[in-house]
Formats: structure tokens, C-alpha cells, sequence
């Protein structure tokens, strides 16, 4: 039994949603996940199981190939996840369109912080295709069908930025778009080069050599959130509304890591960029003070290991990483569901706004503290049974230096997202906000996503199970317990010893410092030495380049704008000019040439 | 009567021009046009299928054998520019009644018709002709009847934008007889398949070389290739829309054509792009007009203009096609022929149900376009789509043929400069469709979608761009052919 490709059904859904209202539409929001996810693992998915990889719906264009779905292990495992991510950011989305959620105190918060709710079909209905896109593209068994969804990935998720419909988030969408579609004109390049040298367009791996690897390798990078290249996260997701980016989250990053899981397992650059990845964004997490930003860090940092897992290659390294990437899409998302959920309801973010919020919102503040558990990799959380593959892979490839890089991040883990996000919202000085719970949606989305961590973390064999090679792998032995234990309770004891002895006057500052103190043993002054000298690099490079960018496009305006020489109407004498100036030209050329 | 189809292409629309013109009543007027176009349609399709099944066909003008007198000559590259050309025609010309009818004066109207048919089989003649001194006397009747159309347009700087087009059209043909008429000079005939064979016995003299620069300037002016293109942006902004539709998508391509007849198949591929190194100069000005051009346009705030700049940024890329001067590279500019015909069209008659409804193609009077107009709205978005060259449309198909052709040479940076100029006409249709989609709108104006008789043929237009995008089998293999053909040198 061979099933449609997984896209057609989103897209035909974002069209039925466009067109119905009420009880029907959220029938359809939360039914069009489900159905596709029932579809793909009765067709597809047996289809897979009983007789290897399915290369569907294949269709000729100009001599090439094109495979609008190809099912095997690989894909199918995105292809559950993003059904998954997608029904949970439906059913967290479903109360938009019934006005205010009852309690909330958005109006008495400041301009700045007022949520903007957008509209609810437009949100469903990019949302919808978003989700589509994202299936398209991790379906896609050949680079043109891949561009194609690559660009709908941008195009259709920037209009949940600009949902939030504030100027500032206009401006960011644009940014956003920009950066994506210029990611897949270098993909869509790279695909010309292969198409030329290889004379197939297939969507396969592809040696790190010659200018296409590397153009496709910074294309899947930018999406990736490789560094220098990974601004787009952490400016966009916050910018958007509070449901929007929890499907931010899921999809687009989770792309790029299947495509460089396709295209460049093993490539040997990717184990440092990753590595790097998962230590630099802690440095700004911890001086960042809106928590939805803090989670845009974190993500890069989860990013970090799938990367460094794709680039040491082995079967375990690139099971970790997909299993990651599988565990990271709940857990994140959980996070982002819980800040959306203080969001909603209190129309602030920033960690020095909040606090106290456990007293009015209990089921929030417990369910973020299971996201919080499992992002931090608790044993019996999902994380502990999937980053630990690749952490067991780095050593296995002897890979002992990057091992330590990530334990380092590891540990910065725990304290940017398992500690500071669920403390600043929920506990930490009473701002004094007294709301309620959000909307039964959101704690029933939020209540799924913590049943699958805790149920990954449990039952890691339904997991494995999917994974794309074959391995034997244990996660529960007691190195692996007791090596995580002890990062985590120091971690943590340390963070309790601060908060009973009151040494932290002003909470912003004195966790990043003292956190660091405790479990890094490093002096407050490196924290800010380091984090501040990466700071100033980072803003001196932007500063020149939009320098640079900020005269060249002066100069085209002067020379292309309206009343530029090449732009406005020319009298017919200096036309006449041009031509004489032209023949003559080609005449000395040409009598040149041909050797007067 | 099929052997004649050749002569009978060009002379149906040359008979029924006076017929419109004398019948001097709008209906009877349009009958004829309507006719002719659907004619010249059926003719070059069936002439098309047949040079693909035997051959070349020749055909002698009453009888007198060539190089004596005049050939009709058609192989599969004039063929599939006459198609293109006819395609065209049949289109705008039912688009041009109802488009007409509120953008020109009635008692003009049947003099409009009778120059239209008068274009067209100018257009047409220069195409099937193998005879240069025919060229350039249809050259004189298409350019003369566009001259007369644009000076048609409601604004009243059609008038000077037609007297520049006038004066800079004529310095083109002018060059481009200059040219025929020294090689005459040297081999005493006018015939393409007899001065190919002659050309090489006297090419070590120097008329050759004036005669190929004087025809060098005359075409590329009148290809409007940067930076020659100067009569283009006011020509067509200022003309009627169905004029504009018509001439954005037939003139340029037919000059394209005489570009590839006179240096490919008269001059020869080895003395053109060997001796006279043609490319040094073709591929530097094209870019120069992709990139120049593509940036005008983004900053352009007429949308009619904006177009015309885009045109000259496309023209630049069939003309690069050519000028690498292998088979890839002369199909990407035949393919991006008859594509851009197809996506140009439809976008100038987009424009033109905005200009029927609105009044007027300036970005400020488009807003809140995309909930007004739907469908003309999302026909601008389906042509965008293919100037941009995304999958699926026939911009891609040429720009993949075109980076191809590039990457075959290993000329990386041209390969790279052509993605930039699709990032630019990104940019260009976005500020288009930010305006028609994301401001809102003047309340107080009443605008409805444009009537069907606007509609069904800018939409035939924006689906064959999408039905060519997605079969490009058929075009892609007479564009193949037909740059082999050249290429041979013979025909």
C-alpha cells in the first residue's frame, strides 16, 4: 500500500482551512496531522519495513529525475516527528480566534510587550503549509523538489512572524526571508554544479569537495544555525506570536539537520562546527534576559550535538543525532510552550518581569520543569537517552577533546534551560503577577509533550527502533548514569547552596556569574571576558558589513534610482551619441581583431 | 495550398491589414486581425511540424528559383521563432478588444488592427525570409506599424517615446542595410544560403569587417541590448498595454533571431565567435544588462517600467546564451525565447487589466491589488514566479540551460552573476507583490477583478508558463535541434 506524498494532505488542509471557521476547522487542524501520521506509517512506513527505501511518484524533467517522495528510515523517522510537532503545535494552538484567553493581564503591560495575536487563520493557515513544506522537503528525493520545499519552508513561516504584526516583527520577517531565500539560491546552485558534474539531480550524499559541497554545506548551515550564520534564531523565534514559535521551532532546523544527515555524514569539518555550536550560544544565554531568546540559544547549543554527531559519521554518531533531533523537537518545543503559555497570559518574557508565577500557574510551571529536565538530559528523560549516543560516539572515534567541549556544553545546558528558564518565569522575587492557568489547549499540549519525554526517556527501544542503522546501544549502565548524575546534582547543588545563602542581589547578574563559578570553577571575569570579546568581534564584523552594504547601496541608488543615469529618459541626441560611440567602438575592435 | 503555407504565413496578414484598414468599423477591424493572428498560428505550427519531420523547406517567391530570386527558407530555428511569434499574436489579439476599446479612441481603432496585422507579418516575413534585403524590408514594415501603435497610447509621452523609438529604430536599420548592402557589395548576392557560401572567398578583405560591425550595432540596437536599449523603457511603458504585451514578447525575440541568423548561419560560427571574437563583446554587455538592468527595475516605481527594465536584464541573458557559443548555451537563449515571450506576456497583460480597471501601473495605486483583483494579482505572481526561475515554470528551465551552459565552460562567476540576477528580479516582483497584497488599500475607491475577456487570455499565458516549466521536453529538444543546426553553420 503506497500512500500520497505526506505534503499534499497539509497543503489541501491549509486550503480547508482557509475556507472554514469554528468547530470544523479545528477538526481539521488537529485531524490532518493525525490522518497523515496514521497514512505514513501504515503505507509508506510497512512499505519501508517489508522491502527497503520506496522511491515514489517519480516524474522526468529536462532528462533529469525528479522523486517528489522517497520514503526510507531516514526520512520516515522526520516524517513521524514533524506529524508529531505538528499535531502537538495545533492542539497548544487551538484556542486562537476565541479572543483573550480568560485571566490574562496583557493589557496593563507595557507598548513593547503587548502580544500581538494575529489572526487566527492566517497563523493555521501558514502553519499548515509550513508543516507541509517541511515534509515536503524531508521527503524530497532529489535536490529541485528539495529547493522547491526549501523555499516554501521560508516563505510560508515568515507569515508567522509577521502574525505578531508589530513593526519590529515585520522588520525581523524580512531579515528572515531574506537569509532563507538566500540559502536556497546557494542550494539551488549547488545543485546546478552537481547536476553539471554528475549529471544527476539525486538527493544523496556529497563529498565535502570542490566549490558545490561546500556551497551546499553553507546553504543546509544557514538553516542549520551554523555559527556566524545563526542570528536568524534567536532574532526571529521571540519575534514571533506565542503559538508561532512553537512551530518555528520544530521544522525549520530539524530540516537542515536531515539534509546534512543526508548529504554529509561523516564530513569531518561538521564535528567542529557542531562542537562549537553547542559551547559559543552560552555565553549569550546567559546574559540574555528574554527567556523565549534564551531558548533561541539553547536551540543552536542542541543543534551543536546533532551537527558534531552527523560529522563523526559513525552509525551510532547519526543515529544520536536524529534520535536527538527526535527528542529535541518535543522538548523545545515543551520549553517554548511553556514561555508562549507565560506570554499569553502575562504579555512579558523577560526574565526580570517574571517570577513568582508557580503560585497562580502550577501545571505550567510543573510541565516547563519537565522540559526543563529533559533538555538538561535527567536520566529517565528523553534527552539522556539520545545526546548520550553521541557523546559515547565522540569518544569511541577518540574524539576526546570535542567530548570535552561537550560536556562543558552540557553542563551550560542546565544552566541556561533547565535553570534559569523555569526559575526566572516561575519562582525567583514575586513580580507580583497574579494570573491563571492558559487556555486547556495549551496545558494539553504541553501535557502530551511531557508524557513523550518522560515516555522516550523510559522506553528508549520504540525509539531506537526507528533509528536508520542498525546498533547496540544501552543508555541505562551505570557509567552513564552516574557520569550524568554528577554533572547534574553539582550543577544543581550549587544553585541551591546560592539561593539559600542569598547571595545574589540582582538575580540576572549573579546566576550567570555564580553558576558559572560553581560548576565550571570558571572566574566571573572569563564569563564576561569571553562572552563580552565575542560580543564586540561579532558586533565590529556586523557593523562593517552593513557599512559596506549600507555605501553600496548608495551607490545604486545614485547610479540605478529613479533619477540615476541608467533609470531616467534620455534625451535622443545622447542615444544617437551611444550609438556612434558604440559603432565606433566595435569598428576599432573588430578591424583589431581581424588585424587591420 | 500546402506548399505555398510558407508565402501564405506572411501574406494572409499583409491582405487583411488594407482589409481592416478600408472596412474602417472597429468590429469588421478585429475580425481581421483576429483571422490573420489565428492564421499566422495555424500556419507556423504546421509549418513547424513539418520542417521537424523533412527538413528544411524552401520555397521560391513566384517561382524564381533562388539565389535569383527571393527564398522563403525555413529551418527549425525560424520555425519555432515564427511559432513563438504567432502564439504570441493569438493571444493578445482577443485580450486587444476589450483592452483597446477603453485605452484608444474609437476612430482609431480599425487603423490600430490594421497596424497589429501589419506587425505581425513584418515580424513573421523577417523570420521565414532567407533573403537579407527582405529582412530589413520587413524590419522597416513591423517597426514602422509599432511605431504607429505605441504613438496610439492614451499618456501623451507616447509621443516622444515613439519619436525616440522612431529616430533610434531607424539609425538600427539604417546600420543593418548599410551592413547587406557591403556585402552585396563584395559578393553580389542577397541570398543567406548563397552569401554563407561566398563570404568565405572574400574574408580577408576589410569591407567585412565594417559590414559586420555596422550589422553588429543595428541588430543589437534593435534587440535592445545595453546599452542600445534606450528607446525600450518609454516605448513600451507609454504604449497600449495589448501593444506592449504584443511587442515585449515578438519584437526583441525576432531581432534575437536576426542576431543568431546573420552571425550563425550568413557569417559563420568560426569567423563570428573564432575571428571576430563576437562573444568578447556579447557576454560582457549582457551581464552588464542583467545586472544594471535588474537593478533599475528594483528601484523603478512605474510597474510597466519596471517590466521594460526587466525586459532588457532578459534580454541580456538570451543574448549571454549565445554568446558562449555552444550548443547549451544557444538553446538557453532560443529556450529563453519563446519562455520569456510566454512569462513577459503575461505579465504586461496583467498590467494591462490593472491599467483597464485602475487607470494607472504606478506601485502606490496598486495597493490592496491582491484582494481587488485576485486573479490578475495572482497571474502577476505566476509570471513573477517564472522571471524569478522557479522550478516549475519556464524561467527555470531556461536559467538551468543557461547556468549549465556557463558551468560547462567552468565560467563560475558568469554562472554565479545569472543566480544573482534571478535574486534581483526576486526583489523586484516582491516590491510588486508587498503593494498588492500586504498594504491596504484606499477604502474609497471602488475597483473590481478585471472582465473575463482580460483574464482568460493573461491566464492562458500564465498556465502555458507553468505547462512548459513542468514538459519542457518538447520545447528544450526543437531549442536543442535548432542550436545544432546553427551551430553546423549550414542550414
Amino acid at each position: 500500500m503506497t500512500s500520497l506524498p505526506p505534503f499534499v494532505l497539509f497543503f489541501v488542509g491549509a486550503l480547508v482551512v482557509a475556507l472554514t471557521k469554528g468547530a470544523v476547522r479545528k477538526a481539521v487542524v488537529l485531524g490532518v496531522p493525525l490522518v497523515g501520521l496514521g497514512s505514513l506509517w501504515m503505507g509508506a512506513g510497512q512499505d519501508v519495513a517489508a522491502s527497503g527505501p520506496q522511491l515514489l511518484y517519480q516524474l522526468e524533467l529536462i532528462g533529469y529525475t525528479l522523486t517528489p517522495f522517497r520514503a526510507d528510515k531516514l526520512s520516515l523517522l522526520f516524517g513521524y516527528l514533524f506529524h508529531i510537532a505538528a499535531f502537538l503545535g495545533f492542539v497548544y494552538a487551538l484556542h486562537l480566534g476565541d479572543g483573550a484567553p480568560d485571566g490574562s493581564v496583557a493589557e496593563d503591560v507595557g507598548e513593547d510587550d503587548v502580544v500581538g495575536n494575529g489572526t487566527a487563520t492566517l497563523q493555521h493557515v501558514a502553519a499548515m503549509l509550513y508543516a507541509g513544506s517541511a515534509l515536503g522537503a524531508v521527503f524530497a528525493g532529489d535536490f529541485i523538489t528539495l529547493f522547491v520545499f526549501w523555499e516554501l519552508l521560508a516563505i510560508t513561516s515568515v507569515f508567522l512572524i509577521w502574525a505578531r504584526d508589530s513593526e519590529r516583527s515585520y522588520a525581523t520577517g524580512f531579515r528572515y526571508l531574506i537569509i532563507h531565500v538566500v540559502s536556497g539560491v546557494l542550494l539551488l546552485s549547488a545543485a546546478l554544479m552537481i547536476a553539471h558534474r554528475t549529471g544527476s539531480i539525486e538527493f544523496g550524499a556529497v563529498p565535502l569537495q570542490g566549490a558545490a559541497g561546500w556551497i551546499l554545506l553553507l546553504s543546509f548551515g544557514i538553516k542549520a544555525g551554523f555559527p556566524l550564520v545563526h542570528n536568524w534564531i534567536t532574532e526571529a523565534y521571540p519575534e514571533s506570536t506565542p503559538t508561532g514559535t512553537v512551530f518555528l521551532s520544530a521544522f525549520t532546523t530539524k530540516v537542515a539537520v536531515y539534509a546534512l544527515a543526508r548529504s554529509f555524514a561523516g564530513a569531518d569539518p561538521l564535528i567542529y562546527i557542531g562542537t562549537a555550536m553547542t559551547f559559543f550560544p552560552i555565553f549569550y544565554a546567559v546574559l540574555e534576559n528574554d527567556l523565549r531568546r534564551v531558548l533561541g540559544y539553547s536551540m543552536i547549543n542542541q543543534i551543536g550535538f546533532m551537527v558534531a554527531g552527523i560529522g563523526i559519521g559513525t552509525a551510532m554518531a547519526v543515529n544520536g543525532a536524529v534520535a536527538h533531533a527526535f527528542a529535541d523537537v518535543i522538548f523545545k518545543g515543551l520549553l517554548f510552550m511553556s514561555m508562549g503559555a507565560v506570554m499569553t497570559m502575562t504579555g512579558r518574557t523577560k526574565g526580570t518581569d517574571l517570577g513568582g508565577l508557580y503560585k497562580t500557574m502550577p501545571i505550567t510551571a510543573t510541565l516547563c520543569i519537565f522540559g526543563a529536565a529533559a533538555i538538561s538530559a535527567f536520566p529517565l528523560f528523553s534527552a539522556f537517552v539520545t545526546k548520550s549516543m553521541i557523546m559515547v560516539a565522540a569518544v569511541d572515534e577518540h574524539h576526546y577533546i570535542v567530548w570535552l567541549f561537550m560536556l562543558f556544553a552540557s553542563a551550560g545546558v542546565l544552566e541556561h534551560a533547565g535553570i534559569k528558564i523555569p526559575y526566572f518565569a516561575f519562582f525567583a522575587h514575586d513580580s507580583g503577577i497574579r494570573t491563571k492557568e492558559p487556555p486547556k489547549n495549551m496545558l494539553v499540549a504541553m501535557s502530551i509533550g511531557a508524557v513523550l519525554c518522560v515516555l522516550i526517556g523510559v522506553f528508549p527501544g520504540q525509539l531506537y527502533a526507528l533509528l536508520p542503522f542498525e546498533m547496540d546501544y544501552h543508555p541505562y549502565d551505570t557509567y552513564h548514569v552516574v557520569t550524568q548524575m554528577q554533572l547534574l546534582v553539582f550543577g544543581a547543588l550549587g544553585f541551591i547552596t546560592l539561593v539559600k545563602s542569598g547571595i545574589y542581589p540582582d538575580e540576572k547578574r549573579a546566576v550567570h556569574i555564580d553558576a558559572e563559578v560553581l560548576y565550571r570553577r570558571l572566574g566571573p571575569w572569563l564569563v564576561r571576558t569571553v562572552g563580552g570579546a565575542v560580543a564586540r568581534v561579532d558586533a565590529a564584523v556586523r557593523a562593517s558589513v552593513m557599512g559596506v552594504v549600507g555605501s553600496v547601496l548608495g551607490a545604486a541608488d545614485r547610479s540605478h534610482g529613479q533619477m540615476g543615469p541608467l533609470a531616467r529618459s534620455w534625451p535622443s541626441g545622447s542615444m544617437v551619441l551611444w550609438v556612434a560611440i558604440l559603432l565606433a567602438a566595435y569598428l576599432l575592435f573588430y578591424l583589431w581583431e581581424f588585424g587591420l | 495550398m500546402s506548399e505555398h503555407l510558407p508565402a501564405l504565413l506572411v501574406v494572409v496578414p499583409l491582405i487583411l491589414a488594407p482589409v481592416a484598414a478600408l472596412s474602417n468599423r472597429p468590429r469588421a477591424a478585429f475580425a481581421a486581425a483576429f483571422a490573420g493572428c489565428w492564421w499566422a498560428l495555424y500556419a507556423s505550427l504546421a509549418l513547424l511540424t513539418r520542417v521537424r519531420s523533412e527538413g528544411v523547406i524552401s520555397y521560391a517567391l513566384g517561382g524564381w528559383a533562388p539565389p535569383y530570386g527571393i527564398e522563403l527558407r525555413l529551418d527549425l530555428v525560424n520555425a519555432f521563432v515564427a511559432v513563438t511569434v504567432a502564439t504570441i499574436g493569438a493571444v493578445v489579439i482577443p485580450y486587444a478588444w476589450t483592452s483597446v476599446k477603453k485605452e484608444i479612441t474609437e476612430d482609431r481603432i480599425p487603423l490600430f488592427y490594421t497596424a497589429f496585422l501589419l506587425m505581425l507579418s513584418g515580424l513573421l516575413g523577417i523570420t521565414v525570409t532567407g533573403d537579407v534585403f527582405n529582412v530589413f524590408v520587413f524590419l522597416e514594415i513591423s517597426s514602422l506599424s509599432a511605431y504607429s501603435m505605441i504613438a496610439l497610447g492614451q499618456d501623451r509621452r507616447a509621443l516622444t517615446a515613439t519619436f525616440q523609438y522612431l529616430i533610434m529604430g531607424s539609425v538600427g536599420a539604417t546600420f543593418i542595410v548599410i551592413g547587406i548592402g557591403f556585402m552585396y557589395v563584395m559578393t553580389g548576392t542577397l541570398n543567406m544560403a548563397d552569401l554563407a557560401e561566398r563570404l568565405p572567398a572574400v574574408m580577408d578583405n576589410r569591407t567585412i569587417p565594417v559590414a559586420f560591425t555596422f550589422l553588429t550595432v543595428g541588430i543589437t540596437l534593435k534587440l535592445a541590448l545595453f546599452p542600445l536599449h534606450l528607446w525600450l523603457p518609454n516605448a513600451y511603458t507609454y504604449a497600449p498595454s495589448a501593444v506592449t504585451a504584443f511587442m515585449a514578447s515578438t519584437a526583441t525575440k525576432v531581432s534575437v533571431y536576426l542576431l543568431l541568423r546573420f552571425f550563425f548561419t550568413i557569417f559563420g560560427f568560426a569567423f563570428a565567435f573564432g575571428q571576430m571574437r563576437l562573444n568578447m563583446v556579447l557576454m560582457p554587455l549582457s551581464l552588464v544588462a542583467i545586472l544594471a538592468m535588474s537593478l533599475v527595475a528594483i528601484y523603478e516605481i512605474n510597474v510597466k517600467r519596471l517590466l521594460a527594465f526587466s525586459s532588457v536584464a532578459q534580454i541580456g541573458y538570451m543574448v549571454l546564451g549565445i554568446s558562449f557559443g555552444s550548443v547549451l548555451g544557444v538553446t538557453a537563449g532560443l529556450l529563453h525565447i519563446f519562455n520569456h515571450a510566454l512569462m513577459k506576456g503575461a505579465l504586461f497583460m496583467a498590467m494591462g487589466c490593472v491599467m483597464y480597471r485602475v487607470g494607472s501601473v504606478q506601485l502606490s495605486k496598486m495597493a490592496g491589488l491582491g484582494k481587488k483583483m485576485p486573479w490578475t494579482m495572482a497571474a502577476f505572481v505566476g509570471g513573477g514566479l517564472s522571471l524569478i526561475g522557479v522550478p516549475l515554470t519556464v524561467g527555470f528551465i531556461s536559467k538551468w540551460y543557461l547556468v549549465q551552459a556557463a558551468l560547462e565552460q567552468g565560467n563560475w562567476l558568469v554562472a554565479g552573476l545569472v543566480m544573482i540576477g534571478s535574486l534581483m528580479a526576486l526583489v523586484y516582483i516582491w516590491k510588486v507583490v508587498e503593494v498588492a497584497y500586504f498594504q491596504e488599500a484606499d477604502s474609497d475607491v471602488e475597483i473590481r477583478e478585471a472582465p473575463l475577456s482580460l483574464l482568460i487570455p493573461t491566464w492562458v499565458l500564465v498556465i502555458a508558463s507553468f505547462w512548459f516549466g513542468i514538459d519542457a521536453s518538447t520545447t528544450a529538444q526543437v531549442a536543442t535541434d535548432a542550436a545544432e543546426l546553427l551551430l553546423r553553420g549550414g542550414s
